[in-house]
């Protein structure tokens, strides 16, 4: 069924008809829609028996889902930024005691300087933790992968990380296909835990393990993961066979036929890349797109093989290795050994910078030149960036960065000039 | 190594797993189960296994408690009565709040005896052998009990015309009813001990020989009461204390005190006869004593029973004559340095119809002096570890031989030299058991024992008792007695209690079951020690491991 | 099995052992759980507390009582901690029972949602969580508060030893002034172990949230910790126990003073035993045998130093001011007659 519907209650409506058992719900912008309808609709009597539970913090909500998924309750929760961060110890022990349990993350910025609007660092942040990390690039693919997620989940007993893009995704009003609760119920059955607390059977989850076996368990989990690479893509054929589209997957190419250079990157952005690929597509230039829909586990070998004709790759991507690069880019790097082919770094779209048409133009345009640096920074400021520098030089006494640059912009903007990104 | 099918290498395990790790070895001392000698046992003159019975008691299997008191003790309602109980000045629970009234307990289950007809345990089977027993009193019967109960034929010569002896002749029938006496000698004369009254003999060796006996303990006590010289212009006015109260037992001759009596010494039978006295009419009674109350031999609790009922004790004074009319000078003392009692010269006067001499008493030892081998030193009989005098094949035991002289020393010996006799029949010697390290109070948590003060048990009212020879400690009820033996602390033997196999941390007491107590799981016990200090009775030990 | 405070019979006799765990004359169904041959063993043998462990004994002690009233049906949540670590090192687990150990500060709120699992499922198992003192007071107060707060159908009991000992005896909020411990090493007269805060009191705090019940604990009172597991078992709702186990090795005392402490600390009326629903006290257990503060300081090594400054003889003054405070709050020292529990 067609619905017009904000990204965050598609989402709540899918999980809704995945029959969660347990959700936990603390607010952080911007996923608190999801669980503010998560919750109505628990209210409203549309999830059966599910336990709605408000809690205290991220790290309760997590630690609360922890306790539900292993007492064999499908469990869901959703979080952000901050919350995912403070929830990190959580999020490392659940996929360590190898619970299915479902998470949105609205993908947002870390502070300080706080910051609310869309970048991946939140995710980043989280991506050794052991799960596995799925990433939307519209609505309607947020909707179906977490339909997905639940089966993945809890076949690999392994609990997935949705990602979508905060604000971006979570608050924009899409026309979506929403399931029905037939078609749901066909994909996914009823959840059957490996491992469950039952006084029946009882045995003792969570171990302490020393270093006789700690390695060992590492890489069994590595281990699941690589075998996800073979599971996902085949859940994503049986969720077409029965929705009849085409969602969630290791990557999905776009004009990568005879391209040169081919852009990687991840969530909703992938959509104005695509757009910007076909105008220069449509100008004969060789460029095509692969978005990489699941981050973990990184599907190495499937990139390898979608990129082996290009000359060049240029990750777009929305977070940052201070001190190094492209985490993204990092992955592809090693993904891309031995290949020859170049690996640009670009960085975009930090802290809810928008990623416009016109700036890919010139990015993608540079790079099909062969004048794009190994590392770029899309639309920074340079004088910005250069006057602060200049200040710290000249004033020894230091002071926060962020606060200095705001005061400059500030001062900029009462004097007329442009406001950052503004084309 | 158990991996679980489906669940996660390491992170989720099987439950118990770990009694693979055997944490003994951490153990640098091991807990040991023991078996201590309770000091109520350990004082007992007549070896009862006191915390025995009142165990069985405290169930509610009072017929049990009284065959475990008959297997040490042929005479429980005299010994609850009569006995000073040494037994309750020992008990550990004085510590905590007041001792266990233990011969109330014993006094309940020999009434509850002969209400209910129990009878002690006789084997059918004879031995063959033929024991004589020379007289009736606790020592003489005990012995014959006990060798009636090895198998033995046993006969009992008594001079007088009534068994009992000393049981009768010595103790007030105010303390020691005498139906309750008749009852207890009648119940091993109907095991088969042949008691033939007003029989004297003079001749040990021609009755042994006459009556084909193999063995003969002799036990005829010491009835000669000891004199000191008192000057007396009326020598008719002084009695002895044996006499007073042997007579009481004769009908024909009760003995005529008067209205003042006044009593010489200070010991348990002094304070009898001015009990008696008070009983008999007499409007003052009166105890000369030539030391302090600290310093008696009397009983306190006789002595505070006595002063209840109006006997008065001169204490520190001495009888310096008996004059004309009654009228008797005694002297002050005083005590010395040494605290020895020394006189002051200072003289008062006391009136009295009569004056009784308590003093002691002595064995008649003519008897025996005919025997070969037979030492007698200090007017008493000796003997050895055997019981066994110098001469072979007879015995002696109770006031006759130097000891204690008290019902219940003479039991004991009644008893021991039963069984010294039973083996030297077989040419074997009597090896008493080894006792075990006593229970003493440091080796108990007292924190387990609820306080509960000592059932009081209820005394005849005093204007009563003055006047009769009723009874005047009333017995125990079931209730107040069942109490009375849930205070006994198993000082020294584990009571099923289950604290060792609460609080050991480690699950490593292994308990067998009601009746058949604990033991160590070695394999896992580390040796903390919490059972050892936490055992309320002083049952367990830690024992350094060879390491 | 419901039965109501059966542990709390008045002495009926003055029977021997009636304070000990077994007592042979009540009726079978009356004696403690620790008594049965049939006792779940919770926690069995194998596991690698220290010699002596009060925490060990504690956790036996709560969930052998609350294994016989839920019959079994039970799942417990367990914060990082001492009790952890000393009973699940891979390959081996000393539980008998459904366990879970996820981290050092949110086992109440794991135990949430456990007990949101049973509910959505409509199952009857019942849910109970533990830690000790740093697991509860302080790192894991947070989310013991939200479970307070929503009143979760959830037992959650602590351990308090009173310092991190699982780390090598470090100060928690349960730390009681004067105390050493490796982080609060006393330097003569200026430090006398561990400062007199303001203290962190749970079961008052717990008592706040106005739960269902909260009750205090020691593991020297066997009778009246199980009736009070019992208790809190009988009732749904967030419920809170706090019980006191003594640590031998982080206390510096012999490994067999484990019960005596735990016994002295209440004579004492340093840690008063009470009961409490809804927010009011309800019941309070009166001293058998009173002691001075200094009986339950001197066997342990964290006070000696007390007894050596004068700084040290006016942090045992404040102490014993403390114990009054208790007594006379508490009215521990009524008349009464002596109960079982």
């Amino acid at each position: 069924m067609l619905k017009q519907l904000e990204g965050s209650h598609a989402v709540a409506e899918a999980v809704a008809l995945c029959r969660p058992e347990v959700i936990c719900a603390y607010p952080i912008s911007p996923q608190t829609h999801i669980v503010e309808h998560c919750g109505e609709l628990v209210r409203e009597g549309k999830m059966g028996n599910c336990e709605y539970m408000n809690v205290e913090s991220e790290f309760a909500a997590l630690s609360a889902c922890i306790g539900s998924s292993a007492c064999g309750a499908r469990t869901y929760t959703a979080t952000a930024s901050q919350g995912l961060l403070f929830m990190a110890e959580a999020v490392y022990n659940a996929s360590g005691l190898g619970l299915p349990i479902v998470m949105t993350v609205a993908n947002r910025a870390i502070g300080a300087p706080i910051n609310i609007w869309n970048d991946h660092t939140d995710s980043m942040a989280m991506r050794d933790a052991g799960w596995l990390q799925l990433f939307a690039e519209t609505n309607q693919e947020a909707l179906d992968l977490h339909i997905q997620a639940f089966r993945i989940a809890e076949q690999m007993s392994q609990p997935v990380m949705v990602c979508m893009d905060g604000f971006i995704l979570t608050h924009a009003y899409e026309r979506v296909s929403m399931p029905t609760q037939e078609q749901v119920d066909q994909f996914l059955p009823p959840y059957t835990p490996q491992q469950v607390l039952d006084p029946a059977n009882p045995y003792s989850i969570g171990a302490m393990v020393g270093p006789e076996a700690f390695t060992e368990v590492r890489y069994l989990a590595h281990e699941k993961q690589l075998q996800a690479l073979d599971v996902i893509p085949g859940i994503a054929a049986e969720f077409k066979a029965i929705f009849g589209r085409d969602s969630g997957g290791l990557i999905r190419e776009y004009e990568t036929e005879g391209a040169d250079t081919i852009v990687v990157t991840l969530g909703s952005v992938a959509g104005t890349v695509k757009d910007t690929v076909d105008e220069m597509r449509a100008d004969g230039k060789k460029i095509g797109v692969v978005t990489v829909g699941s981050f973990r586990p990184f599907p190495s070998a499937a990139l390898r093989e979608a990129v082996k004709h290009a000359n060049e790759v240029v990750v777009l991507e929305k977070s940052f290795a201070i001190g190094f690069g492209g985490v993204v880019a990092n992955n592809i790097m090693m993904s891309l050994q031995g290949t020859g082919i170049h690996v640009h770094t670009v960085v975009a779209g930090l802290g809810g910078r928008p990623i416009t048409m016109p700036s890919l133009h010139r990015l993608f345009d540079t790079a099909l030149k062969g004048e794009l640096e190994d590392m770029h920074f899309l639309n920074l400021q340079w004088d910005i960036v250069n006057a602060e520098l200049q200040r710290q030089r000249e004033q020894i006494a230091s002071g926060p960065t962020a606060e200095s640059i705001l005061r400059n912009i500030q001062t900029d903007t009462a004097r007329g000039t442009p406001t950052p990104a503004a084309e | 190594m158990t991996l679980p099918t489906t669940a996660p290498f390491a992170i989720t395990v099987d439950v118990g797993t770990s009694l693979d790790n055997h944490t003994g070895t951490w153990r640098t001392e091991r807990p040991v189960y023991l078996d201590r000698l309770p000091p109520c046992n350990n004082a007992c003159p007549a070896g009862e296994n006191i915390q025995a019975w009142l165990a069985l008691a405290e169930e509610g299997n009072y017929e049990a408690a009284w065959q475990e008191i008959m297997v040490n003790n042929p005479l429980p309602g005299i010994m609850g009565r009569a006995c000073y109980h040494p037994c309750e000045d020992a008990c550990n629970r004085k510590d905590i709040d007041s001792a266990v009234s233990i011969h109330a307990v014993e006094r309940f289950l020999d009434d509850e005896s002969r209400k209910q007809g129990w009878l002690p345990r006789v084997p059918s089977d004879l031995s063959g052998k033929k024991i004589l027993v020379v007289g009736s009193g606790p020592s003489g019967l005990s012995a014959a009990y006990h060798l009636r109960r090895l198998g033995h034929a046993v006969t009992i010569y008594e001079a007088g015309p009534v068994a009992g002896g000393m049981m009768r002749f010595g103790i007030p029938a105010y303390r020691l009813p005498r139906d309750v006496v008749e009852e207890n000698i009648k119940r091993i004369a109907d095991m088969g001990v042949e008691i033939v009254l007003n029989r004297k003999v003079e001749d040990i060796a021609a009755e042994k020989a006459e009556g084909g006996f193999d063995a003969v303990f002799l036990a005829i006590g010491a009835h000669l009461a000891n004199r000191a010289y008192i000057p007396s212009a009326d020598a008719g006015r002084i009695l002895d204390a044996v006499g007073v109260l042997h007579d009481m037992e004769t009908e024909e001759s009760k003995p005529m005190l008067g209205r003042r009596v006044v009593v010489y010494g200070g010991g348990n039978t002094a304070v009898d006869v001015a009990r008696t006295a008070k009983r008999m009419g007499a409007q003052e009674a009166i105890i000369v004593y030539r030391r302090t109350r600290d310093q008696m031999p009397a009983h306190d609790f006789e002595m505070d029973e006595a002063i209840e009922e109006g006997v008065i004790v001169n204490w520190l004074t001495t009888i310096k004559e008996v004059g004309d009319g009654g009228k008797v000078m005694v002297e002050r003392m005083e005590l010395d340095a040494d605290g020895k009692p020394q006189p002051t010269g200072e003289m008062d006067e006391l009136e009295a119809d009569t004056v009784v001499m308590a003093l002691g008493q002595n064995v008649d030892t003519s008897f025996v002096e005919k025997l070969d081998g037979v030492e007698i030193k200090d007017k008493t009989i000796q003997v050895d570890t055997q019981f066994m005098t110098g001469h072979p094949g007879v015995f002696a035991g109770g006031d006759m031989v130097p000891s204690e002289r008290t019902v219940t020393v003479a039991v004991g010996h009644g008893k021991h030299a039963a069984r010294a006799i039973h083996a030297w029949l077989q040419s074997e010697t009597y090896q008493r058991a080894e006792k075990h390290e006593i229970a003493d109070f440091e080796k108990l948590n007292p924190w387990y024992y609820a306080n509960a003060p000592e059932t009081v048990q209820e005394q005849l009212d005093i204007a009563r008792r003055q006047a009769t020879f009723g009874e005047v400690l009333g017995g125990l009820d079931e209730t107040n007695a069942l109490y009375e033996a849930r205070r006994c602390l198993s000082c020294g033997n584990c009571f099923e209690c289950d604290n060792c196999y609460g609080v050991c941390p480690d699950n490593a007491v292994i308990k067998l079951g009601p009746g058949n107590r604990f033991k160590f799981d070695y394999d896992f016990c580390k040796g903390c020690g919490i059972c050892a200090a936490e055992c309320p009775c002083g049952a367990i030990e830690m024992v350094p491991e060879e390491i | 099995m419901t039965k109501e405070l059966t542990a709390e019979q008045k002495v009926k006799f003055y029977q021997k052992g009636t304070f000990t765990v077994g007592n042979r004359l009540v009726d079978a169904d009356n004696r403690s759980v620790q008594a049965s041959m049939e006792r779940s063993n919770a926690i069995t043998s194998g596991h690698r507390a220290c010699q002596g462990c009060g925490e060990a004994l504690g956790a036996r002690y709560a969930l052998d009582t609350a294994m016989r009233v839920t019959g079994g049906q039970m799942i417990a949540a367990n914060a990082t901690g001492c009790l952890e670590v000393f009973t699940t090192p891979y390959p081996e687990t000393s539980w008998q029972m459904p366990w879970l150990h996820s981290l050092f500060g949110n086992a109440p709120a794991v135990a949430s949602g456990m007990q949101a699992a049973m509910k959505a499922k409509g199952k009857k198992t019942r849910i109970v969580a533990q830690g000790g003192d740093g697991g509860t007071v302080d790192i894991g107060f947070g989310c013991l508060s939200g479970m307070f707060e929503r009143n979760d159908d959830v037992l959650y009991i602590c351990y308090d030893n009173e310092a991190y000992m699982n780390t090598g005896v470090q100060r928690s909020g349960a730390t009681p002034g004067g105390a050493r411990t490796a982080t609060t090493m006393p330097v003569g007269e200026a430090y006398p172990g561990n400062v007199f805060g303001t203290g962190k009191n749970l079961p008052r705090i717990a008592m706040a949230h106005n739960i269902p019940y909260v009750a205090t604990a020691s593991v020297a009172y066997l009778q009246d910790l199980e009736a009070k597991v019992e208790k809190a078992m009988s009732l749904e709702g967030a419920r809170y126990i706090h019980v006191y186990v003594p640590c031998p090795l982080g206390w510096g005392c012999a490994s067999n003073a484990t019960i005596n402490l735990a016994r002295l600390v209440v004579e004492t009326g340093f840690f008063p035993l009470f009961e409490a629903e809804h927010g009011k006290v309800t019941a309070t257990r009166p001293i058998r045998q009173r002691v001075p503060i200094e009986e339950y300081l001197k066997p342990q090594r964290r006070f000696a130093h007390l007894f050596k400054t004068d700084a040290g003889a006016e942090a045992i003054r404040k102490l014993q001011a403390m114990c009054d405070h208790n007594i006379a709050e508490y009215d521990l020292l009524r008349e009464g007659e002596e109960t079982l529990a």
